[in-house]
Order: C-alpha cells, then structure tokens, then sequence
C-alpha cells in the first residue's frame, strides 16, 4: 500500500496576477515504510507538495490516491486521511494552543472523535515516544523550551498513529543539539512504528545520514528521485540549482580536485568518509 | 485559501492618477463625496458620473477592480434601496399588499443608490491608485496642523501604517495555522453557531500569541533604531506639491463649482 501521485499540477494565482505553477507535473510513488527526504531550496514546491498528500491543497489537474483510492473522491473522508497522513509544518510550536502540553496532544485524537480513555491513553505514548519528560506533561506549552515544544508538537501528530509522517523542515530554527535530537528522534519512530517517513529539507547534511531515497525538488518538478549516493553524485547540478552535497562529499570532492588520492568521492556520512581517508592513507 | 482575499487592494501601474501626491487624492476623495451629497438635481449626478469616469480612464486600473468593492457593498445598497423605496412617506404610486411605493420614494431610492455606489467607486479609485504607505504618509501631512491641539497625528499615522503592514502577514500566518490544525483533524465549517466558535479557539490562540510575539520583536527593534515617536523625524521621500498636483486641485475646484451650480439650480426635467 501506498501513496502515488499521478501528474499532479498546481497552480495558484489570485486572479490579479500572473499564474504561477507551483508543481508542475509530478509523479511520485512513496512506498510503505520508506525514509524518503524532499530537497529542495526555498521556493522549488516542496511545501506544496507535501500539503496536497493530506489533502489540504487540491491539485489543478493530477490525481493523489492513498491506498489505491483516490482522496478526492466525493466518498473518501478527508478527515481519516489527515489521520492516517501525518502532517507537523514547520514551526510547529507556533500551532500549540491549549493550556497545558497533554490536552494539546489530545486535540489530534479527540477530533478523530475517540473516546476519552483512548484518547488520553494515545495522547500519553505519544509524549512517552517524543521523550518528553513526565515533569512537562502537564506545562504550559508556551513555558517549554524551543526543542521541546517541537516534541510536543510532533507528539500532537502522533498521537492520531498515522502510518505516513511528513515532517516539513522539522529542524529549522534549532540549534545543532536540538537538530541531532530532533532527526534522532525521527529515526528512531521510524524503526520503532514502522512508518513511512517524509523528511522536507533544504539541507542536504540533515536528510544524508538518515534517509533511504532522495527527491529533489525544482521550480516545481522533481529533478532527481534516487539513492542518496546517486543523487550526490550530481554536485555541480546540485549547487546550481541552489542546493549542496553533504559536507563530507564537498571534503572529499576537494581532495580529489587537489589531486592528493584517487578518493571516493561517494561518501555521504562522516563514519564512511573515516574509513575511506584511512583506506587511501594506508594505501598511500 | 485565504490569501486570496486582498486587502489594501493597491493595483501596480504607471499613471497620472498614481504619481499624484497622496494628498490631493485625500482631498480629491473628499470633495467628490461632498459633491455627491450637494447636488440635488440630475444633471449633478450626470457630472459626477462623467468625472469619474475620467479619472477612471486616467488611472489605467481595469474597471472589474472598481466594481470589486461594489461586491462587497451590494447587500447594504439593496437594503436601502428597498427601505427608501417602501418606507417614504409621501404621493402614492403603487401599492403591494401592506407596502406602498411613493413617487418620492422612487426619487430618493435611486438617489441614495447612486449616491453610494459613485461613493464606494471613488474612493476605491484612490486605494487602488495609492499604495497605503503613501497613504498614510499623506495623511500625517495633511493632518498636521491638528498637532496644536495636542493631537498625537504622528503616532495615529504610525500606527495605521504598521496595522495595514501586518494585514498580509497575519493573514498568512491564519492560513497556515488553520492547516496546521487541520491536519490534526480539525474543522472550522462543521457543525452549529456555538460549535464553530468553540472550532476558532485553535486558531486564535496561536495567532494571538504569535502577534504579540511580532509586536514585541517590531518594538524592540524600532527602538534599537532610535525610535522616540514624531519629534524631529524627516522623510526619506518627502512629499512634496508638482506642478500637476496644483493643477489637480484647480479642476477640482472647478468640478465642485461645476457641480453646485448644476446639481442646485438645473431641474430634472430640463435634461430628460
């Protein structure tokens, strides 16, 4: 089962002004259980497009169907995909409102009209799987620090057990620590639950380490939809359409260019970048 | 969504109606709509129409944009026009079941429809035509004088132009709040009065807070830059009178003239 995007185009424009296509014919096929990152600098549609995999936006022309069916059927609730499509945007502590961080949480599963003890009991896994600290449960959101408000504010998605998460730029505005902790966690609630991740980020360092697949994103296309090491591999085409490749590819693409080894410039994450530079010092 | 609603409906292009100074567009306002209630007669109406409709023609926006503000409008005009229509006492035209239509009512009814669709148009013309920065700058200048009385007109001018600011900002944040919480299932078009009320909640509460939180960054850094009100502040663009604007305010001059004399003393049968 999964989500697929058949040609969807979208276009907004509020009558006054030029037409602007902010997706332009994309297909997408986001299997079940898979960590995909969607990159793409400020402005490509990426935004966009995660917002029509809930539903809350409608394409122009294209189809989305979840499960085989299509969400903008007449007879296919909106409300049960929101649950089953989690949606955190960025910010996310800008969208707490309740007094304290529990009944937050239970804003999710309460609209999907369950019962208070199902509810509550949901509300409470959620926050025990963000690893927010019991003591916060019953704070005010607005007392919590930056880094756990965006806890708490995930817990909020959480707590509605959807099986696809999409997390747009859930590390924007955190410092380095809140940022590990954040994509740690996200990790760790895809092995845990299984579920199908959507990581948005216009940083490449953030995505490389954690995802199975990367879709770059365009003007509203995608322009490349792979591996990760096969995505990276596209450094020049990379930086001009705005982007950059990991730190360490950047590294070891430096080190090949001044000509010390014949390195392999493949490398996405720090731990392979150590062995390769050892393999090639003992070579040497 | 919601963005598309457009206030401070300014529309971008290059005419002798935008390079006006905002002041003579004030003032211009001002007389037309006085001249909308001087004139009496038909012919005033005719002239009124027809000065328009030049400075329409001078100011290059497409006239759908006009007709935008009568939209929202056209249920106040309907419900005066009907109560002038029934409710004037007087010679008796027609009558439909309990309701009578008079001849005076007849002449007033359309009077007062004109009079307020000429009305919303004309000052549309100058919102259109007038970015609100411009606006409210003109608006500090002309009221100027009033500072003798002790009215703070530099603060009211500063405010009205940080309130039209955030406008489209708050509106963007509504937007996304308002997805935000519908991904977690809410709904804010289900169910009775009280129940969309109580759906508001989760979309007021962070608005709020997130207002206050741009209204406290905007002060702070207000008065990092020296910030201390009015007192001594220059412009960077000052406004100041051309050549053109004398001259617009000549033929306005001319225009209420115009309109006193046709709209008081020309009767209504005379042009029909």
């Amino acid at each position: 089962m999964a989500l697929i995007l058949d040609h969807v185009t979208y276009e907004y424009g509020n009558g006054t002004e030029l037409l602007v296509r902010a997706l332009n014919d994309v297909s997408l096929v986001i299997p079940d259980g898979q960590f995909i990152g969607l990159i793409g600098h400020t402005g490509s549609g990426k935004s966009t497009l995660v917002q029509h995999l809930n539903g809350l936006l409608k394409p122009t022309s294209g189809n989305i169907y979840y499960n085989g069916e299509d969400i903008h059927d007449r007879d296919f609730s909106k409300k049960r995909l929101r649950s089953k499509v989690g949606l955190v945007f960025q910010y996310p502590e800008h969208q707490l409102f309740e007094t304290d961080v529990f009944t937050d949480v239970c804003f999710g599963p309460k609209n999907l009209g369950l019962d208070k003890k199902e509810v509550q009991l949901r509300a409470f896994q959620a926050l025990k799987q963000v690893g927010l600290p019991d003591d916060c449960f019953y704070q005010p959101p607005f007392d919590l620090s930056g880094g756990q408000k965006r806890r708490a504010a995930i817990a909020g998605v959480l707590a509605m057990k959807p099986e696809v998460l999409i997390l747009d730029e859930p590390t924007a505005g955190l410092d380095p620590k809140g940022r590990d902790e954040i994509l740690d966690l996200v990790a760790s609630l895809r092995k845990e639950n299984g579920m199908t991740v959507i990581l948005v980020s216009h940083s490449m360092d953030d995505v490389a380490e954690y995802v199975d697949r990367i879709v770059v994103m365009n003007k509203g296309s995608v322009c490349y939809d792979d591996e990760p090491k096969q995505v990276f591999a596209h450094k020049e085409e990379l930086e001009a359409i705005g982007l950059s490749v990991p730190q360490v590819t950047d590294i070891m693409h430096a080190l090949k260019k001044a000509g010390w080894w014949s390195a392999d410039t493949s490398v996405i994450t720090i731990e392979e970048a150590k062995k390769e530079i050892l393999r090639q010092l003992r070579k040497g | 969504m919601i963005r598309d609603i457009t206030l401070g409906q300014y529309y971008q292009t290059d005419s002798i109606v935008h390079r006006l100074d905002p002041r003579v567009k004030i003032v211009a306002t001002l007389v037309f709509i006085c001249s909308l209630f001087v004139v009496e007669q038909a012919a005033g109406y005719v002239a009124a129409v027809l000065f328009l409709a030049a400075v329409i023609r001078a100011s290059h926006v497409p006239f759908r944009f006009m007709m935008r503000g009568m939209r929202a409008i056209l249920f106040l005009l309907l419900i005066t026009f009907f109560f002038n229509l029934f409710l004037t006492p007087g010679e008796a035209v027609f009558s439909l079941w309990k309701l009578t239509v008079t001849e005076e009512g007849i002449t007033l009814a359309v009077k007062m429809a004109v009079r307020l669709s000429l009305l919303i148009i004309g000052s549309s013309v100058m919102t259109l035509t007038t970015t609100p920065n411009n606006l409210t700058d003109g608006l500090e200048k002309l009221l100027r004088p009033l500072q003798r009385f002790r009215v703070p007109v530099h603060e009211v001018a500063m405010m009205m132009s940080i309130a039209l600011r955030f406008i489209p900002i708050l509106l963007e944040e509504t937007d996304k709040i308002m997805k935000a919480q519908m991904a977690r299932g809410a709904s804010f078009d289900e169910g009775n009065l009280i129940q969309k009320a109580k759906s508001m909640v989760p979309l007021l509460v962070p608005l709020f807070i997130s207002a206050f939180r741009r209204a406290n960054d905007l002060a702070m850094a207000m008065e990092a830059r020296c910030y201390r009100g009015g007192e001594g502040r220059t412009k960077m663009k000052p406004l100041h009178y051309e050549k053109r604007d004398y001259v617009t305010y000549l033929v306005l001059g001319v225009y209420l003239a115009a309109c006193i004399v046709v709209g008081r003393v020309v009767p209504w049968g005379s042009i029909l």
